[in-house]
Order: structure tokens, then sequence, then C-alpha cells
């Protein structure tokens, strides 16, 4: 890249964060330049999440985490039908399993009423079971949270970014951000060449307190904390209704067992801090006891096969609050330490930078919304298959389209590799993961990725 | 809506067999609908020979061998790219169709939609997720209908028939494995199979490997593993599941039809019917892998019942027998027998779980009604005809296979 590409604003990494950030300030009529390692967006600790919309019932009173949320939550509402994201309206239900954990549930309710979430309430046993017939009977009562919704993890972040891109934001894929120096402007090396901005916001997610060092001794340590899960079968998806949440311990929100926006049911995550930031390996041992732990809360899973395994990494610093702060004097953004809260939290964290960006930095312009809507691969709303003239299926267990591959591989932001592909179309993430179809995906996306 | 005599869902041997005979025994109006573009089913890609001998004379490849399947019902209503979405009661369909939904009805139903591999995650192994972790059937559909290599150096996991059939694969496109690798400590297909891949193919056979774990990050870049209580682990490029092979019965477990938790397909009577009248089952839908020349077979039994049940000739299917596996068996079918006849003598299939030496014996309420010594290995089908017996009063049979003391 030519050095005189100089831009106002550089958002460093393409997670569900950085791609709201980038809306926002595309949005705010600056040019911003996304720039993510990996070959395609999300491929870092946004690929791999519970893909919940969370209401912030139970995150800490005061926090900056809550309010993101809590922001990030209504703007996800407004938007949604002009994007074309999904929300599955599921409620959660908080299920106590023992004597302690139901002792637990009113510092639970209580908790939600604090953080303004209203409508929480006690469910008892009875109750619950009406609810979710399905549930372990040793479920013993719980806190229904109405406002928990299952959405789609990849989507969003994807009409986002597109939204960026159709108000004039740029983005750079395979731009690894190795080393910088600030003399009033930034100096950027990556290598696709020097970038330099007016400013940097650092979204790096795993790689943050190493992007946040180009700055300043970071203030923070990342340890990324691994999360399994188990998904099953579509099948299962009749098995039960709600979010199901456990009491969280000190240590871990615990284990979720829920339905997907797709039609299956996930059980996860686990939680293992780990030093490597890239590799999130399963582990049979990990998955045999979340199988376990799933079948034991929900009986009807014994029944079901396991469709996929996977693992993420959530960006955990030693501080619980998210770390976002503005250094106006070094043109500099931090946004840091966004753990699994950061799909909800993503357009109001956006919301906030946009906040420090106007106190420090400069106006944000508040231009008319151009909408990119964004393919719908939920099961409870249309899908491309069920249309006339949609091309033949060609992935069989997701019932993905020739079209919706073409598509994807098309446009403003086409799928970087097969990852990419993957979380546009769904292909190949089946139960037979691939047999059938992956010849036929590889053949369509011939010359276009390389795996 | 207009009344189909038979639809068949799945153009591979068991389902275009079936459409052959139905068609010589006169039936009119069959529909076959696959989801695929090109009828033949598995047998389309298995580039290789080894099929067709007994069915046509003739010893030819799977492709070969799928299209003289499909040519000879060339004239019947064969629809391509076209999904079943949904089983419903009484033979209604819901599919897909590049005209978008359609239903369809049909007097009877032949469920022939095969099987395939388990993968890599339902197997729950452990490790990072790269590109270059497949299995046989995509590795197939690579070579044989793209032409291509997905990787160089492969490593191959299992030792059924089939991961015979992957080093085929892997030799048409000029790719020689690093390695097949069995959990057990002999290799699953027939013994001399481990001559076979180390001299004819050029690669090691290694047993007794447990604790698979795959390793790289956008592409495979080794497996390490137990054996003998030390971790090694190879350098390759990818990873071919081979094997394990399931009933695609995903329609099925969303449906009314009820399904046999060891089969993983459907319960079937001794006509192939399934447990709503209207639908039969054959070929490796039944129960996971058999060989073409199986499916072939059992799609024209199911064929022979199909007809007469459209002349109403089929006992009803009234108060069924049922029938349990029992001992090492993993699964037994017919699940159930219905009527009184015309079924006898009554054959059956299994599995074992393990290798056994034994005795394979079939109760009636508990009491020994037949029994016969038996040898037999795991991923091994044991098919046996027991002769005409008298059921009158029986509710339930077990078949079970007891080692012997």
């Amino acid at each position: 890249m030519a050095d005189t590409n100089h831009t106002q604003v550089v958002v460093i990494g393409g997670g569900v964060v950085g791609c709201a950030i980038f809306r926002r300030l595309a949005m705010g009529g600056l040019k911003p330049v996304l720039l993510e390692a990996g070959r395609d967006i999300l491929s870092g600790a946004s690929k791999a999440n519970s893909a919940l919309l969370h209401t912030g019932f139970d995150a800490p009173h005061g926090s900056l985490e809550l309010s993101c949320m809590q922001q990030g939550y209504r703007e996800y509402m407004s938007l949604r039908e002009q994007l074309n994201l999904p929300l599955v309206k599921s409620g959660a239900l908080v299920v106590a399993w023992n004597e302690e954990e139901l002792g637990k549930l009113d510092g639970i309710l209580a908790k939600a009423h604090d953080n303004n979430v209203t409508d929480v309430v006690h469910i008892d046993r009875e109750a619950l079971r009406r609810q979710e017939p399905l549930l372990s009977p040793k479920a013993m009562g719980g806190v229904h949270v109405p406002g928990e919704h299952i959405i789609d993890p990849w989507s969003a972040p994807l009409a986002y970014v597109h939204q960026g891109l159709a108000h004039g934001g740029i983005v750079l894929r395979d731009c690894r951000v190795e080393s910088g120096r600030f003399d009033g402007i930034w100096h950027l090396d990556t290598n696709q060449g020097e970038v330099t901005a007016d400013l940097v916001i650092n979204a790096a997610g795993n790689q943050g307190d190493i992007i946040e060092a180009i700055n300043r001794p970071a203030p923070f340590r990342i340890t990324p904390r691994k999360g399994q899960f188990v998904v099953f079968d579509k099948p299962a998806a009749r098995l039960l209704k709600a979010i199901v949440l456990p009491v969280p311990t000190e240590r871990t929100k615990g284990i979720v067992i829920c339905r997907t926006a797709f039609g299956n049911v996930l059980v996860g995550p686990t939680a293992e801090d780990q030093e490597d930031r890239i590799h999130a390996e399963v582990d049979q041992a990990a998955l045999k006891q979340l199988m376990a732990r799933g079948i034991e809360m929900l009986p009807g899973l014994a029944n079901v096969d396991v469709t996929a395994v996977y693992a993420g990494l959530r960006p955990a610093t030693q501080f619980k609050d998210y770390q976002i702060t503005a250094q106006p004097d070094r043109r500099w953004i931090t946004v840091a330490g966004i753990r699994s809260t950061g799909l909800t939290a993503a357009l109001g964290i956006a919301q906030h930078v946009a906040g420090l960006y106007g106190a420090s930095f400069g106006r944000l312009a508040n231009s008319a919304p151009i909408w990119t809507p964004v393919p719908n691969l939920c099961e409870e709303q249309p899908r491309t298959y069920q249309a006339p003239l949609s091309g033949e299926i060609v992935c069989h267990c997701e019932w993905v389209t020739r079209t919706e591959i073409e598509n994807a591989l098309d446009g403003a932001l086409p799928a970087g590799d097969i990852g990419g592909l993957k979380r546009r179309t769904r292909a190949m993430m089946g139960r037979c993961q691939g047999f059938y179809c992956s010849a036929r995906v590889m053949a369509i996306a011939e010359g276009k990725i390389t795996p | 809506m207009k009344t189909h005599d038979v639809i068949i869902l799945g153009a591979g041997p068991a389902g275009l067999s079936a459409a052959a005979e139905l068609k010589r025994l006169g039936v009119q109006d069959i529909t076959v609908i696959d989801r695929e573009t090109e009828g033949g089913g598995i047998p389309r890609h298995c580039g290789h020979t080894g099929y067709g001998l007994l069915q046509f004379g003739k010893l030819m490849t799977g492709p070969d061998f799928a299209k003289r399947l499909v040519d000879r019902v060339s004239d019947l209503d064969l629809r391509l790219g076209h999904t079943v979405l949904k089983l419903e009661p009484n033979g209604r369909l819901q599919l897909a169709g590049p005209n978008g939904l359609e239903t369809l009805q049909a007097q009877k139903v032949l469920l022939a939609m095969g099987a395939r591999e388990t993968p890599r995650s339902a197997r729950l192994v452990s490790g990072t997720r790269p590109w270059g972790v497949m299995t046989t059937g995509a590795l197939q559909q690579f070579a044989y209908l793209q032409g291509k290599a997905p990787f160089q150096r492969p490593v191959i996991i299992g030792s059924e028939l089939v991961a015979f059939s992957s080093l085929l694969t892997l030799g048409h496109v000029g790719v020689k494995a690093v390695a097949m690798i069995e959990e057990r400590s002999r290799i699953s297909a027939w013994r001399p199979g481990d001559w076979v891949a180390r001299i004819g193919f050029g690669v090691p056979v290694m047993t007794d490997c447990s604790d698979l774990r795959i390793l790289g990050q956008d592409r495979v870049e080794g497996v390490s593993f137990q054996r003998r209580g030390v971790t090694r682990t190879l350098e390759c490029d990818g990873i071919v599941f081979t094997g394990q092979f399931r009933p695609e019965s995903a329609l099925l477990t969303q449906s009314h039809l009820e399904l046999d938790p060891g089969t993983r397909g459907p319960v079937i009577d001794q006509l192939y019917r399934c447990t709503d009248a209207s639908y039969f089952a054959s070929g490796n839908l039944l129960r996971g892998i058999e060989t073409a020349g199986q499916c072939y077979r059992e799609g024209i039994s199911a064929a022979h019942a199909i007809h007469a049940a459209l002349q109403d000739k089929l006992a009803a299917a009234a108060t069924p027998i049922r029938i349990e596996a029992g001992g090492a068996l993993s699964y037994v079918y017919p699940q159930r027998l219905t009527g009184r006849g015309p079924y006898d003598p009554l054959l059956f299939k299994a599995r074992a779980r393990v290798a056994t030496r034994g005795t394979l014996r079939v109760l009636a309420d508990g009491r020994e009604i037949w029994s016969r010594p038996i040898n037999v290995l795991p991923e091994r089908r044991i098919a046996w005809r027991v002769p005409a017996i008298d059921l009158t009063g029986i509710h339930h049979l077990t078949v079970d296979l007891q080692p012997r003391k």
C-alpha cells in the first residue's frame, strides 16, 4: 500500500466489536479503515460464542459492560428488521439444580431489578415444568428472564460491516499490524505496507494487549479463556424453548443449554484459561463432559446426534469490566477485555466509542442510514430455498442453495476463506460436515477462495 | 392433488433397483426423487471397480454401475435436484425444488436415502479444526467428480473396507497416504487388508492408536495419538475419517416414523414396511453400510412388498411382534413382525458390537426357539434365515449373541 494512504481513523480488529465501531464511525461521516489480520472478518474471538442477546440482568451493576449491553440490546432491536437480522424470542430460565443454587435465586432477581431488567420473575418448580416439560425433573426452580434471546452471531457483525462499507468505510483483510509510531499522526506498519491515521482504535480482541503495547505499556493483560461447545442435531430443538442458564459461580457463568438460530441445540461453554491466543482446541474428555451435563439437564439429548463441536477464545483480562478508554494526546482509543457479552454489547460499545470520539476528537455527522440487509439463515424466518428459482440445494444438511453460496462469494465483502463462507451460508456446517457437499461447494468457490 | 402410485426417495442402488423392479411388475406411476443433480447414489463417486458382477454379469466401476442403474429407469419420472423437507403421515411429502416448495402425495413411499460416514465432530475427536479434515465420501467426490486432490500427504483414520477405497481414490489423483491408523488392535476389514495397504500401496498400518488429536490452524499440519503408551506425531496435510457409516435418517428423526436407536434407521417389519404402512424402507438407510449389491437386492425385495401392498395383498400391520437385539448384538432388523405371513422363513440381519465366538439365538417370549454357533467380527454383517415357525400368541422376540463360556 502506498504511504499516501492516509485516513482519519483506523480500527484494528474485525471482530464483532470492531465491525460495530467501524459502522458507527462510517455512519458518522468518517472514512474509517478496518484492519483485520485474518483472511476474513470474525476470524478470532467472534467466530465462536454462544450467540445470545443478553438483557444484562446478571451483569455487574453500574459497570460499563452493563450500560453497553443494554444500549447494544436496544439498538439491535431497533435496527434488526432493516438489516434482516434474526431474533428467536426464547426468553431464558436461570435454573437451580440444588438447594444452594435455589438460595441464590433471590439475589439474582434483586440484581436483575437493580439492573433495570424489571420483567424478571421467580418461577417455581411446577411452573418450570409446565414451561419446559422435557427439562430434567431435578430442576428445582428458577428465575425467568423474558428478554434474553437467540441471534445469529455472524450475520449481525456482517451486516454492521456492510453498512460501514456502504457509508464509505474500507476493509483491509489479511492485514496484520506489526508495529507503529506516533508523531502527531499514527504510522502503522502492516504486512501490506504503512497505513497512516489521525486516530487508532484498538479493538484487537485476543491480541488487544499486544496491539496496545504499540501505544503504551498495556495496563491490562489478555488471558484467553477457552470455551468449548457441543452442537446437537436439529431434532433436539423440539426439546426446549428457553435458554437454560445455570446459577453462576464466582469464576464462571457456567454451562448454558439453548437452541441456536439455525435450529440446533448448543451446550457450553467450558471456561479454561490458556496462554495460546490463536489455537482453540477441542478436547474429547471435555466434550464428553459437556454432553453428559447437557443430557443430565435435558435427558432427551441422549437420543440426538452431535452435529458439530467447536471452541472459542474469549479475551479476558485481569479486570472484570471492559477496558475502554480514550487517550486524546496520543490520538488512540482502547477497546479491550470484551468477553462473551461482546455480541450483545457491540452496538452499545460503538455508541460509547462515538461518544469518546465526540468528546476529544471532533464531531460525528448524523447522516441518514443506508440499510444493507444480509441474507437470513435462521430457520424461523423465510430461507432462500423456499423461494422459486433459488438454484438447487447444495448443502443438504443446512439446506443452502447454490445462489446463496455464489452470493457469499461476491458483493462488497466476499468470503475471504472457507470459515467465512461457512459463517455466511452455513454450507458444510451441518450433520454430515461436508460428506455430501464439500467438493461441490469448493468447485463453486474455485478461484475465489483457497483453502 | 394427484396421488402417485409410488414415490421413491433416493436414486442410489436400493431406490433405483426398486424402481426398475416395480416397473417390471407393471406399476405405472413411479416417481424417483433425489437431491443430487445426478442419479446413482454413492457408486457415482466410487471410481474404482468392484461393482455389478452379480447384478449385470460383469465387473464394472461405481460410475458405470450407477449409470446402468439410472439408464434402466430413464423413462420414469426422475426428479433430480429436489430435496424432501418433510415426511408426513400417509405418504404426503413436502419438498423444495427449482420451482420452490411443493407437496406430493403417494400411495406408497419407499425411503432409500442411504448412509454416510460419521464425521470428525460426531466422533468427538480432539484438536484444532483446520481445513483438510474430511470423510471418504467427500474425498471421492473431490477426486472422481472434480479430478482434484484436496491434499498431498493425508493420514487415513479407520480400517473398514471403505478405508481401502480411500487408498484407491487417493491413487487416482496421484496421492499416497502417510499412514492408516486404527483404534482397534486388528484392522476391521478382512485380514489380508493389512498386507494390501502395506505392500500394495506402501502405506503403513498402525493399530492400537488412541487419543487422536488434530494439529494445525488454517490447514492440517499433523495428527498425534497414543500408541502402546507413547505419544506419536505424524506430519500430514489432510485427514480422512473413513467408515462408521450411519443411515442418512435426518428426515426420519423429524417425522412420525419410529426409529431404532441401534441401527439409527427406521423400524421396519419383515416386509420392509415402516411404522406408517404408507412408508417402506430399504438399502443402507436401514443400518449404515452394506455393499451396493446388498442394497440392490433389498430394493428388489421392497419393490415386491410394495407391489403386493398396492394390490391390497399385504397383511394389515396389526399388533406387531417386537424384535429386540441382545447380548453382543448392537442391532437386529427387521425390528418387528406384522401379520402371519407370507414372510417365512424369516430373514434377520444384525451386527455384533465386538468380536464374538458364541451362540446366536432367537427367543420367543423368553423361550429359545432357534440357535446356532457363530464366530463374528465387529463391522461385519450377520444374516440368517430362521425357518417358518408358529408365532401364535407370541408378543416379543429377542435375538441375541452370547459368547461361549
